[in-house]
């Protein structure tokens, strides 16, 4: 059952081939005897997960399932769950069970969907491996010496490991993306906007967004349907009609416009990875796509102008852990002072405050001008690099990631080289477009490579089309790791 | 040496909203603690905010009254310190695109004359919770307690140029402030509540002298008297630094409005690096013309526009305007009491007379007055019809102010407080004193007759005492004439 | 970045650092920063700042209480409560 995706277990379930209660236990067993080799989950919600299967079993019976009825799906631990405790990866938030749930979770639940538990996940999100967790590192399913990449570390190697049959996840930077790539399955990332933010905690309001890693392109459609919609409790959440993603799945790619940016296939990239990517490029041309030379002149600059705008937005956005409504409080505080920097100084790991204090170097008196303000001027120029590429093209196809996942503790005594890691996804969320991550095939030593596809804003049907239409003429995502198989 | 002090103000009006600017919590005072502070207020991890309406539209309300540009595209910035009655570690707020631009009052002194006084702009904010630090005994000693009822209050800061010379002009202009708030009815004005807070930027400098001194900033009065003290205080304080030899440091002071007394403020000491940035969670707020129009179309009448109409149409003195003009409440009171006394003088008279000098007695306000409005009037119009005097009428007014009957009909008829106008009744009264006082009626009968008018008084008084006060004074006045003419022609 | 940098930062983010680990802390924040001074090459003359992805403008609630008290809820996260207050370190003004 754990290799069938969504919309397998969707028609076993209401053609009554198993129950939920069955396909719950049999994922919390494997969770149970499994996820000691992956650590891919934080909590797991034994009980609670079988209570909604059996409830979703009684809707199923009764022919009322909504649609997501009974798939047991798990959250990235930074949606906020009610009465569970979401940590964000954090020992700040270690002891935190929030009284509310994020939208999405709300969502989910009104979809039917049982929830396993929480995934595991880089601190606050900051970070593409999934070393920073307070948890411990996540290890990759194809190689466990290797990362899963980050901050949806724990959501990637869940799929992979066939724990779960769908996750959500959020990206900030690459964050879905990446950790998809890493692990041989697919990462959605919707338009800025598209999902509501609500009960999701924080990193950099103006990039994160919330999306789903799943093992095909009709499962984040699926997924996508559920997630999406606009929400009066985020004022940045857009009020636009999302249509039925799964509708479009099938259409034809043969009027598909394809850009493919030079600056993506420069230096710093595996020459591995480079073939993988322009052969699944050249598979696209197969299926009828046009393919076109593209250039997003200003995709150098997306990283230092993403590690000034993450960092000053986090700066603030963290502040709320002061330790006195919730959250680790340090022992004997002195004074409030102590109060403050004691508990601040352990409850966040090295990363965190690594960007909390770059982030409020950047905002800081006779910077902000120098860092922030030009940051933000990039990053308007990066949004027109993609507004001329998007007169010209429908998607833009490229690698997510310059190479393959790499061995945990890599890169852990060099930030900058983990931040160049985001590259090819920094540039998307900075300008607040959907993309997509999709496995297209596998290195010599068997490690996966993924394809990005990137869609102009709002264009996650035609997204979702292009990487359906590419998965049912390839085998890529039905590759499995040698142990899971 | 003469000294000229220059103070500048920023005033946070506490807006009159349901609910938070951020939030659907409410606003009203007075509740136990934190139990208005939502997951929003308390800065939950996920949470996010969305903006009230109704805060923008009080604060351009408020910048169509000082003649103001009204910023149709205006920004929300994060304001980073660490406080503990400050939930999410910044203050949103307003900075570069703020909702009010530049406008200006014009104040009165008590001299009559008037001046401009410039407002640099006026931005939207959240109020910050309080830290409790009294009271906390057992094991919370030495701990100081948060309640976060009041975060995320919708407040506008007014903030002037450093326009003000004296104590008088700032009080003047805050008055001023007060008056247009509480007419707009954006601020219940409610300053023992925290309302309206003023914060006094104040420096002192040799007089001709161009360039400002060092300026401190005194902080949260909130009481026009304390404002008035504070600046006296801080004034007298930072010549005799100067005259000492000594240098004024630029500081932010508290003043301790029981004690007279202000001092630096400690957490305010090191020099604050706010990080002003845009908020990724709020979008800029944009309105077009037409709905600043149609505010405008809308505003209700503001004080100076009322005064004058208090003149035009109650023909009242442009003092007794200005006192009943001014102040929303008092205003909306006497018209509430013309409207059913249909007497606009004697309404005006009572509502700054007795009914005022109660309410300062009680230290009440207006709005809490146990004398309704109605019932004042119904006073009015009975002294209108002469069915009580003038003097009776004070009764009937304190019986309704110790709550002893619902109406002054109702007092006047359960005391028997009605005016006797019976000339069979006041005839036979009169004929009594007569009899009683032959010799006065003598002495009146040879006295010179431009003597007489003066020398009737003794005998009205007689009579008055004689009907307890009830007695019509006109008509005794009349009667009496007519008799003791009688008497000296007969 | 040198310590001092550090220390000043540290305090306006309150984050307490030990003070072996001062250098480490400064060293990769400084090879941060020259990351991030590579924006200085970009030509940005005229270029407007863009604080969101989208080009939307801000929506705004009605004035009408939603939130109930759930105090209890709300406080059963936090370290130090008495009498529905949040405790903390006596606050100086």
């Amino acid at each position: 059952m754990h290799s069938l995706t969504i919309a397998q277990l969707m028609r076993g379930l209401r053609q009554k081939q198993f129950s939920s209660l069955e396909l719950t236990q049999h994922y919390l067993n494997r969770i149970n005897t499994l996820d000691r080799h992956y650590n891919s989950y934080i909590s797991v919600c034994e009980q609670q997960a079988l209570e909604q299967a059996q409830a979703a079993d009684r809707q199923l019976a009764g022919g009322t399932g909504p649609s997501l009825c009974g798939i047991p799906i798990a959250h990235k631990d930074l949606f906020c769950t009610e009465g569970v405790r979401t940590s964000c990866g954090s020992k700040m938030l270690d002891n935190f069970v929030p009284p509310y749930s994020a939208t999405i979770v709300e969502h989910c639940q009104a979809a039917g969907a049982v929830m396993l538990g929480k995934t595991n996940m880089d601190e606050f999100a900051m970070g593409s491996s999934n070393e920073n967790s307070y948890y411990g590192a996540v290890n990759n399913p194809w190689q466990r010496d290797c990362v899963p990449g980050g901050s949806s570390g724990g959501s990637a190697a869940a799929m992979a490991a066939q724990l779960a049959a769908g996750t959500t996840a959020s990206d900030t930077g690459g964050s879905i993306r990446q950790p998809a790539s890493f692990c041989g399955v697919t990462g959605l990332k919707p338009t800025y906007g598209r999902v509501s933010r609500w009960g999701m905690v924080a990193y950099a309001s103006s990039l994160d967004q919330a999306g789903a890693i799943t093992k095909t392109a009709e499962d984040a459609a699926l997924m996508l349907n559920v997630l999406a919609g606009f929400d009066s409790k985020d004022s940045t959440s857009i009020d636009k009609d999302t249509p039925d993603y799964t509708q479009t799945l099938d259409d034809s790619i043969a009027d598909l416009r394809i850009g493919v940016p030079a600056e993506y296939f420069g230096d710093g990239l595996d020459a591995e990875v480079a073939s993988l990517v322009e052969a699944a490029i050249k598979q696209f041309e197969a299926l009828g796509a046009t393919i076109k030379a593209v250039s997003l002149p200003h995709t150098q600059l997306a990283v230092p102008a993403y590690y000034v705008i993450a960092p000053a937005e986090c700066s603030a956005n963290l502040s709320r852990f002061d330790g006195v409504r919730y959250g680790h409080r340090c022992k004997d505080p002195e004074n409030l002072q102590d109060l403050y920097q004691r508990s601040r100084a352990e409850g966040f790991g090295e990363e965190v405050k690594r960007r909390i204090m770059v982030g409020a170097y950047a905002l800081s008196a006779g910077y902000y001008d120098a860092y922030y303000r030009k940051a933000q001027q990039v990053r308007r120029l990066i949004k027109q690099d993609y507004d001329a590429v998007f007169a010209e093209v429908d998607l833009i196809a490229g690698p997510t990631a310059p190479t393959p996942a790499f061995g945990i503790g890599a890169k852990t005594q060099d930030p900058v080289s983990m931040y160049l890691e985001d590259i090819y996804t920094l540039p998307t969320n900075l300008a607040g477009l959907p993309g997509i991550s999709i496995p297209c095939g596998l290195t010599q030593t068997g490690k996966p490579v993924g394809l990005q596809l990137t869609a102009h804003y709002f264009a996650e049907a035609r997204l979702l089309n292009a990487a359906h239409r590419f998965q049912q003429e390839t085998d890529f995502h039905q590759l499995t790791a040698p142990e899971i198989a | 040496m003469e000294w000229e002090t220059v103070i500048g103000l920023e005033v946070h009006v506490q807006l009159a909203t349901q609910t938070k600017i951020f939030s659907g919590a409410s606003t009203a005072f007075g509740a136990q603690a934190n139990t208005q502070a939502c997951a929003i207020d308390l800065a939950m991890p996920g949470t996010l905010p969305v903006a009230n309406a109704q805060a923008f539209r009080y604060a351009i309300m408020f910048g169509l009254a000082i003649n103001a540009d009204i910023n149709q595209h205006s920004v929300f910035e994060r304001k980073n310190y660490f406080y503990p009655d400050l939930p999410k570690g910044y203050q949103t707020t307003q900075l570069d695109q703020p909702i009010v631009g530049a406008g200006y009052v014009d104040i009165e002194r008590e001299d009559g004359s008037r001046k401009r006084i410039r407002i640099h702009h006026a931005h939207l904010e959240e109020d910050a919770g309080k830290s409790l630090h009294e009271g906390l005994g057992g094991e919370c000693q030495g701990m100081s307690g948060i309640d976060l009822n009041r975060a995320g209050t919708p407040l506008i800061e007014i903030v002037s140029e450093p326009d003000m010379r004296t104590a008088e002009e700032a009080v003047a202009y805050a008055k001023k402030l007060h008056s247009i708030v509480t007419s707009l009815g954006i601020c219940d004005g409610e300053m023992s509540q925290g309302s309206m807070r003023f914060d006094v930027n104040i420096s002192v400098r040799a007089k001709g002298e161009d360039k400002l001194g060092t300026r401190t900033e005194t902080k949260n009065l909130n009481s026009f008297k304390f404002m008035e003290d504070a600046i006296a205080l801080e004034v007298q304080r930072q010549i005799d630094v100067i005259e000492d030899g000594g240098q004024v440091v630029q500081q932010t002071r508290l003043y301790d409005g029981d004690r007279k007394t202000a001092r630096a403020m400690r957490s305010k000491e090191d020099a604050n690096d706010y990080r002003y940035f845009p908020c990724p969670d709020l979008l800029p707020v944009v309105f077009d013309k037409a709905y600043i129009e149609e505010i405008r179309q809308q505003l209700p009448e503001l004080p100076a526009a009322r005064r004058q109409r208090f003149i035009e149409q109650y023909a009242l003195s442009e003092y007794d305007a200005k006192v009943l003009g001014d102040d929303a409440a008092t205003a909306q009171f006497f018209e509430a009491c013309v409207k059913h006394g249909e007497d606009a003088k004697l309404a005006a008279n009572w509502v700054m007379g007795e009914l005022s000098a109660r309410l300062n007695a009680s230290d009440i306000r207006i709005t809490q007055s146990p004398v309704s409005a109605e019932q004042l009037a119904g006073v009015i119009s009975r002294i209108k019809d002469k069915t009580i005097s003038s003097k009776i009428a004070k009764q009937v007014f304190e019986g309704l102010w110790q709550g002893e009957g619902p109406s002054a009909d109702a007092i006047i008829e359960a005391k028997g407080l009605k005016q006797v106008s019976d000339s069979g009744a006041l005839a036979a009264m009169i004929d009594t004193v007569i009899a009683d006082n032959a010799t006065q009626v003598d002495n009146y009968r040879k006295a010179d007759a431009d003597k007489r008018p003066k020398m009737l008084g003794y005998f009205v008084g007689q009579i008055m005492k004689a009907s307890k006060g009830q007695a019509n004074p006109q008509m005794v006045n009349q009667l009496l004439t007519e008799k003791l003419n009688t008497i000296i022609e007969g | 970045m040198d310590a001092e940098d550090i220390h000043k930062l540290a305090q306006l983010a309150r984050i307490n650092i030990d003070n072996e680990m001062i250098d480490e802390v400064a060293a990769s924040i400084t090879t941060i920063l020259a990351l991030v001074d590579q924006l200085q090459a970009a030509d940005t003359e005229g270029v407007a700042p863009m604080s969101h992805p989208m080009d939307a403008v801000q929506r705004l609630r009605a004035d009408t209480i939603t939130e109930p008290n759930q105090r209890e809820a709300l406080q059963a996260n936090a370290p130090a409560t008495a009498e529905g207050l949040f405790l903390v370190p006596k606050v100086i003004d």
